[in-house]
This record gives structure tokens, sequence and C-alpha cells, in this order.
């Protein structure tokens, strides 16, 4: 296992730059999870780390040893690809064997290494078919066992949950999860699920445009997001965003386009800026009376049986809300809400926290 | 209902049946013709097979003709070509298909240029640069000819076979160990198998029927190969039409049994990728 050191890494194609100064410190044993939206780079960020792009500046480091100009074969990782990208003419017990081949392992090390692998992800019945007669998720099981058998530096996850469905998904998640729980090994996993981002990270790395706008804890993330794009690309449904200015004075408030306005606590903000206000559908309360109490009107109800998604509109600005009561179910006409003072987040014009 | 259903699987078959009895009339046309005995050829009339059968015709072929070198040599060439072709065109139909160089673009439009000349206006050039070489009358220049002629094509052929297998695969190699020429023989190789059994098949038969070049570039029979051969029954006087055809049936011989051989892969490779996998 290993620590992975990413320093001011660029890459362009041509001249067209797809990151940005990427600065990223791995230690030994953690799971990071590379998140954001499908171009942001975060593919392009792990093939780099994998040797199956070049770097255009910066340098990268594995165990403290610069790999920039280093083969794949050379460093010493392994990586789970979308596809599986299993070996279509090899049995099960050879696909998982084949680095290992390749190293020139002993015969009997092997075949103990491979039991062991397919022991731990249930595979044992299956070793002799090949992968076209295999399911989706036992591909995945595979693909993760070629990973395993090697104990390499460190794993690498290219969206590996992205082709199965749902249910199979969450399941091969725990999986995964446990499986770094018992192997300990250093792990990139690339995903641009949020759900599973949170799931699974010691820490995420949130991208956006070929640039990291955040590294922390899931928490981290969830509760105290950098900037505005973090703050709707983190949790489901997302955050809602209300745009508005403050206004100081004796009681402060926010002043929403449509006239609304809500009495806060006082983020060090100047009078009158311009800033968006936001707040996560859950930390809606739906009741209340007095001052802060706004009348919002029911758009639509989305029961979801683990609770109801409610679609409210406030003057113009249309929000969610999260709810498990389920006498929401029937909600319609004009319903009192509140946004409690300490769930609010606020960006200023630039989108950064305040 | 059950009635219409059944009458178009008929008219289906029969159609089928129409369009093979059509495409191997010839096949049967050259048997019988092998078969049939120099008094009848003539005389009969035109019969679907002659009223009296004799292997005359091939005895004469293999033991008192030339024909058996004519053989051997196109043997030599066309299997020679073939595994020649193929391989040069494994290598750059992979790279064609996965790597990114300086003038791919034009490297390719010049190998699609090469399919443009009608042959006979190369035939002149081609021999007056094999000449001083000494390739004229050898089958090592024929072999260079066909060669350079079916790498173009070939490679076209591979570099398909090649973009069909994802990138992935070789990448997982990679990361696995392997060099990126472990990778493309242990990994992307055993799965072109179906392109590469076309790309032989195509060549060797392409080569096998070749007849411009090597009525040029070869004189007299030791280095002949049997399509020329095939014209030495064609006397002043007369054609040896049961001769001939007696040579033709013989030479179809490995035609078949190579193509026998490689059917496995092919009917694979013709219907690769059509269906998830």
């Amino acid at each position: 296992m290993a620590s992975i050191d990413i320093a001011n890494i660029k890459k362009s194609y041509g001249t067209h730059p797809v990151l940005h100064d990427v600065d990223l410190k791995i230690s030994d044993g953690e799971f990071v999870v590379l998140v954001g939206p499908s171009g942001c780079g975060k593919s392009t960020l792990l093939r780099m780390i994998a040797g199956l792009e070049s770097v255009t500046g910066g340098e990268i480091r594995i165990a403290g040893r610069r790999v920039n100009d280093l083969a794949p074969k050379d460093r010493d990782i392994a990586m789970v690809f979308q596809s599986y990208a299993l070996y279509p003419h090899m049995s099960v017990a050879k696909n998982m064997s084949y680095s290992l081949r390749l190293r020139k392992t002993a015969k009997d090390r092997i075949a103990t290494v491979v039991a062991g692998a397919a022991a731990k992800l249930g595979l044992d019945p299956l070793l002799e078919r090949r992968p076209r007669a295999l399911s989706g998720g036992q591909r995945q099981r595979v693909a993760m066992g070629r990973a395993i058998v090697r104990q390499p530096k460190a794993f690498l996850f290219d969206e590996p949950l992205s082709n199965l469905d749902a249910r199979l998904r969450e399941q091969m998640r725990a999986e995964i999860k446990k499986l770094h729980k018992d192997l300990g090994a250093t792990s990139i996993y690339v995903t641009h699920d949020q759900i599973e981002a949170m799931t699974l990270a010691d820490r995420i790395v949130a991208m956006n445009g070929g640039v990291v706008q955040q590294v922390g804890s899931p928490l981290d993330l969830y509760d105290r997001p950098a900037n505005l794009f973090v703050a709707g690309f983190i949790g489901s449904p997302g955050m809602n965003f209300f745009e508005g200015n403050y206004q100081a004075g004796e009681v402060q408030r926010f002043e929403m386009e449509d006239g609304n306005s809500i009495p806060l606590d006082a983020p060090p903000l100047s009078n009158n800026a311009r800033v968006t206000l936001g707040i996560r559908p859950e930390h809606v309360v739906l009741a209340g009376h007095g001052p802060e109490t706004l009348l919002a009107t029911v758009d639509l109800v989305e029961p979801t049986g683990f609770g109801i998604i409610l679609h409210l509109s406030l003057g113009g600005a249309s929000f969610k809300a999260f709810t498990n009561d389920r006498s929401f179910l029937t909600a319609s006409g004009t319903i009192p809400v509140r946004f409690p003072a300490h769930y609010l987040h606020f960006f200023d014009a630039e989108g950064r926290r305040v | 209902m059950r009635a219409n259903k059944a009458f178009l699987i008929i008219a289906h078959r029969l159609a089928i049946l129409a369009y093979i009895a059509f495409a191997l009339f010839p096949l049967f046309w050259l048997l019988k013709v092998a078969v049939t005995p120099n008094d009848l050829l003539y005389s009969e009339g035109i019969r679907l097979w002659p009223s009296r059968a004799s292997l005359e015709h091939f005895d004469f072929v293999l033991r008192h003709s030339a024909f058996p070198v004519f053989f051997r040599n196109s043997l030599i060439v066309s299997g020679s070509t073939a595994v020649i072709v193929t391989i040069l065109a494994s290598l750059s139909g992979y790279a064609l298909s996965r790597f990114r160089f300086r003038g791919k673009y034009w490297l390719v439009t010049l190998m699609l240029l090469t399919q443009m000349f009608p042959l006979v206006m190369l035939v002149a050039p081609i021999f007056k640069i094999l000449s001083p070489l000494g390739l004229t009358n050898s089958l090592t220049g024929l072999v260079v000819v066909y060669t350079a002629f079916n790498v173009p094509f070939a490679t076209f052929l591979m570099q398909s076979f090649f973009d069909g297998i994802p990138k992935d695969l070789e990448e997982a190699a990679m990361i696995d160990g392997a060099t990126q020429f472990v990778a493309f023989r242990q990994i992307i190789l055993p799965l072109t198998l179906p392109g590469i059994a076309a790309t032989l098949g195509f060549v060797f038969t392409a080569a096998w029927s070749e007849l411009l070049f090597s009525l040029m570039l070869i004189s007299g029979n030791a280095q002949a190969t049997f399509p020329v051969g095939l014209l030495s029954f064609v006397s002043k006087f007369s054609v040896d039409f049961g001769q001939m055809m007696a040579a033709g049936v013989l030479a179809l011989i490995p035609a078949c049994l190579f193509f026998l051989l490689i059917q496995r892969y092919l009917v694979q490779g013709l219907t690769a990728g059509a269906v998830k996998g």
C-alpha cells in the first residue's frame, strides 16, 4: 500500500486544457472519491495516475516515487474499468491470474491467491467459465478479483458500477466498502454518482470544468459546501437556491427578488450585497407562524415511499422540501414554510460560500 | 393462415435452392466436363451427366502434364503471400486503429490511392523494376508483387477488426503488467482470429487465381502458377477441355480445404459485433 501525491497536474489535448493545476495528497489506505459531472476531468485524472494518459505538466508520485514517465505496468497499481474489460478468451481463473502469470509467479502461489480472492468474492463455482457466460454483477466481481489478487500499491476504480442496475449497484457498493475495510488499500474511485461518493469515501474530491472545487469528508461537503457547484451537486434532491439581496439594519433580512423576505443571523456581508441563499430540502420546515414564516404554493407532491418530496413555489422561485410526514400527501393550496437560520447557506456573486 | 405460412416457407426454401443451383452450376459443369471422356464431349450434345464417366483426364493431368509443378508453385506463392500479407496487415492495421501519429492521414490516403489504378497500367513499370533485380520469372518476384498489392486492402480489413475490440482490454492488460506489444499478442490477437482468418482467406484466393501478373512476369513452365498453367491446355489447334477442367477441379481442392479450415473463424468474423456480447 502507498500514498499518492498529485502536484500541480495539468492536462491538455492540443491547446484545449482539460485539467488545471490539480493538487491532491492521498494518504496510505485512504479511500478517495473523485466526483463531478461528465467531462469534468475526473476520469482523465485517474487515467493519468494509471499511466494511460500522458502528463502535460506537474508531478505524480506513488509511494514517493515519481511516475510521470513510467509505463502502467511499472506503477504497480490495479484498475477496475467501467466496462469490466475482462479478457473474453480467458476463463475467470485465467482472467484473475493474468497479472500474476505475467510476473512469472509460481503456479501453486497463483492457485492459492486466486482461490483466496474467489472465496472472498463468491466466485468459486464460476472459475472455469468464460466472461460471456457471466451476469453483469458476476463480471464486476471478476474485475474486482483481478485487481485484488495482485496486492498492488493502489486500486483505481473508473465508474465501476455504472453498468449495473440499481439494486446490484447498491449491493456492490456495500461490497466495495467492505473490501476496502478488509484490505485497507489506498483507493481512488471515480464516479458521477454523488450517492456513491457520499457512501464510499473517506474524502471526496468534487471537480468541475477541470478544476478541483472542494476536497473534504462527505459530511464536510454536504454541510459546508465551498461553492454553489458543490452545494448543487452533492445531495439528492439537490439544494434549493434563491437569488436576492442582503439587507443590514436593525433586523437583518434576506430579500428575495419577488419581495418576500426572511430574517436571519448575520453572515459577514455588506449591506445590499447580492447573494444566493441555499437550503437543503430536508431542512425546510413545513409549519410555523410569525414573521419568519412564508406562504408557499404546493405545485406537486412526489411520494417516494421513504418520504415525500414537495415541489413548492414562492413568488417566482420554485423549490423542493422533503418530509417524512405523510399528512402532506394530500397537501394543496398554500402551506406555511420556514427556513431555519442555522441551516442556511450563503454564496456571494462569484458563487463562493460566505 | 397455416397453409399460407407453409407456402411462404416452401417458397423461401425454393428461392434459396434456385440461388444455390445458379451459383454452383459453373462448378458442376466444371466437374461434368472433367469426367466426360473425349469421345463423348462433342458427340452427346448438352446433357447434365455423360452416359459414361471416367477419371482419365485426372490421370493424365496428374501423371503426364506439368500440372503438379504449377500446383506446387501456386501453393508456395499463395501461401507465402497470404501469411506475409496477414502479418504485415495485422501490425499496420493495429497501428492505424490504435496509434495517433504524424502523417497518418496522408498514409491512409496514399494506401487508398494505390487501390485506384487498373493493374494493367502497372504491369510494364513493374516488369521494368523487377527485371534488373532478377525477380522476373521467379516465385519470389510474384510473392513480392502480390504482397505489395494486397497489403493496403488487408490493412483496412484488419483495422476494422481491431476497431471492434475495445481499447479497455489492452489498457487492462497493460495495467496488469503487459507491455503494449505483449497486450497486442496475448489479448488482442487471439480476439482477432476471425479477422485474421478472413484476411488469410481473402489474400490466399486473390493470389491463387491471379493471372495477369503471373502471365507477364513468368515465362516457361518451371515457375508458372496454376492459372497460367491452365492456358497450356490451349494449344494452337485445339483446346483440351477435359484436361483443363480436371486441372481446374484439382486446383479447387486447396482453396476448399483452406476455407473449410478457417470457416469457423470466418463465420464469427463476418458476424462479429452484430450482437452485444
